[in-house]
């Protein structure tokens, strides 16, 4: 996994909310096909730097690069036609739309309405239950059902890679399975992943590298084997999950 | 006395298409940015001074008049969400509102400016017709409202469902951040909700034109009426907004029939205050 090239680079990056410095110094990159983590508990600013790649928010120093261009001054609109997909928290259907409406809502941007149709097929392939509530109001489903719906709506928009926040966030276990299933089919495909996970055992045995994020600055990043090693790793870290 | 009850029905309904094609701006303004618009009714009467303008100097019916005066709405509302509205939200939630009633009162005063504070009226040929039902006679023009006001709600419905910005209005008015993560320009999006909503206050400014007269100041009273066909009518579907504003044509009418055309509108308002009081989401409305 170390030899594959930087699909996203972010450089000496520093992002505020307001006043407030969230981000400090942050480098990483993301290497194309990958399943990448951040690990961090919930202030460390893992959510501020998934959006900031999204170009919800913009960064005050330091650059983002993905595919050799700056991304760092785009907003989100211009940034989801390049490629890059994010599924937020809390997973947020339209929750007046059917499931097939919402689905549609992913491939808004021009260069993903004509593969609108293949996607569709696809997402219904890797999720089929979205395809027997197409017609249902996205409201009315599960959580497990919603989170596959924001996922299926983020692969609309035809990304090369996908952020992915919070994605087993009060889900059964069982749900939180079949999830991950998915995930490394859409990563066969070719599609880069990088996700934030609150559970610590279970995103080393997913990712295949991983950053830890501690308030704001990144601490330590390696594949996923090295920190499994490192106990002192997951005794630092495997509270996180109990306190949420 | 069967019969006679029949005619202010009859009369309110097509009345409350009129309400309806009023409402619809308003309403979508409100559901898409969350913005009470307060200089809607002026809006609309801005639309019915536009047609007098192109009936009295191009000699244009005003129907035909729409071909002018809807993209000139249309352009007006975008900037009005650009370069005010669209600023105004950044600072506060509050500042949209001034801004509001700050429109309100230029589009009043420049309207008293240019055409004087005399009443005005859009008269056609076919707008001073009657046409029978049975026995029952009734104005040509009461029969146009509704039927545009059907034409308007299929036309924003279809819109709203069926094509790619229509969709992504919805979706910002559903969830704005998700919105955003789906690619879509919030900001821009807003600015056509908002020169849709000035679309159909031209169309209906101009049918208000025919059906009443009007001068600078009765955008105040439009906009009531606005308010009371969303009230009744729910938030958040056209279909609502159409029978909010058939229901307060026929609660208009009736009051009429039973207690005489002086408390009529006090009848209206008695009832969306209890509607207010006891269902706050509206007669049909969801949420």
């Amino acid at each position: 996994m170390t030899d594959r090239e930087a699909q996203l680079e972010i450089r000496n990056m520093d992002v505020f909310h307001g006043t407030f410095q969230a981000l400090w110094d942050i480098s990483l990159e993301v290497r194309r096909g990958e399943m990448l983590a951040l690990i961090g508990a919930n202030t460390s600013g893992k959510s501020t730097l998934m959006d900031t790649i999204s170009g919800l928010l913009h960064p005050a120093k330091g650059t983002v690069v993905f595919e050799g261009r700056d991304i760092s001054r785009l907003d989100c609109h211009e940034i989801v036609p390049l490629g890059i997909t994010q599924i937020p928290e809390g997973r947020r259907v339209f929750p007046e739309m059917t499931v097939q409406e919402n689905m549609m809502m992913g491939s808004y941007g021009p260069g993903a309405r004509p593969k609108a149709k293949t996607n569709l097929e696809r997402a219904y392939s890797l999720f089929p239950i979205l395809k027997e509530r197409r017609k249902q109001p996205a409201g009315t489903l599960s959580g497990g059902e919603q989170q596959m719906l924001a996922i299926g709506r983020g692969l609309m928009a035809d990304p090369r890679l996908m952020l992915i926040d919070e994605m087993s966030l009060g889900l059964a276990p069982i749900v939180i399975d079949e999830l991950f299933k998915a995930l490394r089919k859409i990563k066969e495909e070719g599609i880069t992943i990088l996700f934030v996970e609150q559970n610590v055992k279970r995103t080393l045995h997913e990712a295949d590298r991983a950053y830890i994020l501690e308030t704001g600055r990144v601490t330590l990043s390696g594949t996923a084997a090295e920190l499994r090693e490192d106990a002192q790793i997951i005794k630092a870290y495997f509270g996180i999950e109990e306190c949420n | 006395m069967n019969t006679d009850i029949i005619t202010p029905i009859v009369m309110g309904i097509m009345l409350g298409g009129l309400y309806a094609l009023i409402a619809n701006g308003l309403s979508l303004v409100f559901g898409v940015m969350r913005l009470i618009n307060l200089a809607h009714g002026d809006l609309v009467v801005l639309g019915s001074y536009l047609a007098y303008a192109i009936l009295t100097l191009l000699g244009l019916d005003p129907v035909a008049g729409l071909i002018i005066s809807i993209p000139v709405m249309f352009c007006l509302g975008f900037l009005i969400q650009k370069y005010l509205m669209g600023r105004a939200f950044a600072i506060s939630s509050e500042a949209p509102l001034i801004i509001a009633f700050g429109i309100s009162l230029i589009i009043q005063n420049a309207n008293q400016v240019a055409w004087t504070p005399l009443s005005r009226a859009l008269n056609t040929a076919y707008s001073q017709k009657s046409f029978f039902i049975g026995e029952l006679q009734l104005p040509l023009i009461y029969l146009l409202d509704f039927i545009a006001g059907i034409i308007v709600m299929l036309s924003l419905h279809a819109f709203l469902k069926g094509t790619y910005l229509g969709r992504a209005i919805a979706a910002a008015a559903q969830d704005k951040r998700a919105a955003r993560l789906m690619g879509i320009n919030t900001d821009r999006v807003y600015g056509y909700a908002f020169a849709i909503a000035m679309i159909s206050s031209a169309i209906a400014g101009v049918f208000l034109g025919m059906t009443f007269p009007f001068t600078p100041t009765s955008g105040t009273s439009f906009l009531t009426i606005a308010f009371g066909t969303v009230i009744i009518g729910g938030l958040g579907s056209t279909l609502g907004t159409f029978l909010g504003g058939i229901m307060l044509g026929v609660f208009q009418t009736l009051g009429g029939w039973f207690f005489g055309p002086a408390s009529q509108m006090l009848v209206v308002y008695l009832i969306v205050f209890l509607i207010l009081a006891v269902r706050p989401r509206g007669l049909l409305g969801r949420r």
